[in-house]
């Protein structure tokens, strides 16, 4: 078997910064990996160097894809990696109004994503869009409203129909229940689970929560100042934290 | 044959942030099970038994020697690694149970069979003959255990824990605050995972309940660090 993602000597300054450096990990098939560290230790710019929103200064990032194997999609060509931003891989922002069209109906957001892949039957489009609003818990009733009309915890939902849709393999998210009230965030979290266990996903979630990590990472990569300080078992890295910072982050979580 | 197979594990926790203090809690632990046999971890509270029996589950780390499960050193194992042996090999009775809020009770204890690569109805199966054993009322089924009471999630997680025929098993406190009826269950569940193979390592504060099920004790306070020097 071969990781989904191997990423090599990650490296990116804004100039004499450091956004993050020299993140190596690999990422199997089904694996869900959690990142976490406080604003500003670079997990945010990590997360988008390896989505190819930024380009980083050194290092691969290497993705197993259907055709041709493992490719560093770091030197790959602009098309291909837009090509994979719509296919094998989805990308699920904090801010979902980040990651919708918030002027065409919940049914034509979740529908262009299939049209962006060829999709071409009207009647088919549809279709699949109203079973992935139903699989996110939304009434086939408000398909054609618009997201404006939605809560946030609504539009959070929907901007994960829109981006599972076409059954990619690996999803980002950066702070996925971030803004969202418990009740919400709990729902949202169920719905990943199930998600991600249905379609054998593996993800790559950034959060600063760590008791969204507990749920759902398997794995947790602990960042500091642009600099993976830990990583290891999710419950081990918190319940056996080795690094100073991991043991004041974990030491500082507020008991309910 | 040994399940269960440790030698000369050791153990310290570095407080970085209270003036990095040094705290050794075990040396030179050693331990086998054979597949078939229960066996009970005794000592003083925080003599180590929880500490040992979360390091043989991955969820402590070990400074030095082995600690061998079905095969694979989970002292040396990548996460991946650990995480199959989690799913397939060894289960773990803790003594809460942590649920995703939401999930219904049925779901929660079929899981580990889904986990394990079971069919649906298999796992549905198993769950719903575990929570009826273990006198959980049908109607709280479609429930999530987040609400139910302390004997109540304390059954749950019984049965979740005993849903998946793992090969190796670790009870920590498995009787608790059980009633005397629900208390003969759990027993007659560890005696039939013993009947099958399973090698089980547990932690009973309940006497009559260790002698009941446990083949040996091992007492836990040898492995304290100034001892074994």
């Amino acid at each position: 078997m071969t990781p989904l993602l191997q990423v090599k000597g990650l490296t990116k300054h804004y100039g004499t910064r450091l956004g993050c450096g020299d993140v190596s990990f690999d990422l199997w098939p089904g694996e869900v990996m959690g990142i976490v560290g406080e604003s500003g230790s670079g997990k945010s710019t990590l997360l988008n160097c390896l989505a190819g929103h930024q380009a980083p200064d050194a290092g691969q990032v290497i993705f197993d894809t259907r055709s041709d194997g493992p490719v560093d999609t770091v030197t790959m060509s602009e098309p291909a990696r837009r090509m994979l931003g719509r296919t094998d891989w989805a990308f699920v922002h904090q801010n979902a109004r980040d990651g919708l069209r918030m002027g065409v109906s919940a049914g034509a957001n979740v529908g262009e994503r299939l049209m962006a892949v060829g999709a071409r039957h009207y009647g088919d489009i549809r279709a699949q869009a109203v079973d992935w609003l139903g699989r996110v818990e939304i009434a086939e009733d408000r398909v054609d409203d618009r997201p404006r009309a939605f809560s946030g915890g609504m539009q959070q939902r929907l901007q994960i129909a829109r981006n599972l849709v076409t059954g990619p393999r690996l999803v980002f998210m950066d702070e996925p229940t971030g803004g969202l009230d418990v009740s919400v965030q709990a729902r949202l979290l169920d719905l990943l689970r199930g998600l991600v266990r249905e379609m054998g996903l593996s993800a790559i979630i950034v959060t600063h929560d760590l008791a969204v990590v507990r749920l759902l990472a398997d794995r947790l990569m602990v960042m500091k100042s642009g600099h993976v300080v830990e990583t290891g078992l999710t419950d081990q890295v918190l319940d056996d934290p080795q690094h100073g910072y991991t043991q004041l982050l974990v030491s500082s979580v507020l008991q309910v | 044959m040994k399940m269960i197979d440790l030698a000369d594990v050791s153990k310290s926790f570095v407080l970085h942030n209270q003036g990095s203090a040094v705290i050794p809690v075990m040396a030179g632990a050693a331990l086998n099970v054979r597949p078939g046999e229960c066996v009970a971890l005794v000592g003083n509270s925080g003599a180590g038994k929880s500490t040992l029996m979360r390091m043989i589950y991955g969820n402590y780390l070990c400074d030095a020697g082995r600690i061998v499960v079905g095969g694979l050193d989970v002292a040396q194992a990548e996460p991946r690694e650990i995480l199959r042996m989690r799913r397939e090999v060894l289960g773990y009775v803790s003594q809460f149970l942590r649920v995703v809020p939401r999930v219904p009770t049925l779901d929660v204890v079929a899981e580990p069979v889904l986990a394990a690569g079971g069919a649906h109805e298999v796992a549905e199966a198993r769950a719903r003959a575990l929570l009826a054993r273990l006198n959980v009322p049908e109607r709280l089924w479609s429930l999530s255990p987040t609400t139910f009471s302390g004997g109540e999630q304390q059954r749950v997680n019984i049965a979740r824990g005993f849903a998946h025929a793992f090969p190796a098993m670790l009870l920590d406190e498995p009787t608790a605050s059980l009633d005397a009826t629900s208390r003969a269950v759990v027993l007659e569940l560890i005696s039939e995972a013993k009947a099958r193979g399973a090698a089980i390592v547990g932690i009973f504060h309940d006497a009559a309940a260790r002698e009941a099920v446990c083949d040996r004790e091992i007492d836990v306070s040898a492995f304290a660090p100034g001892l074994a020097a």
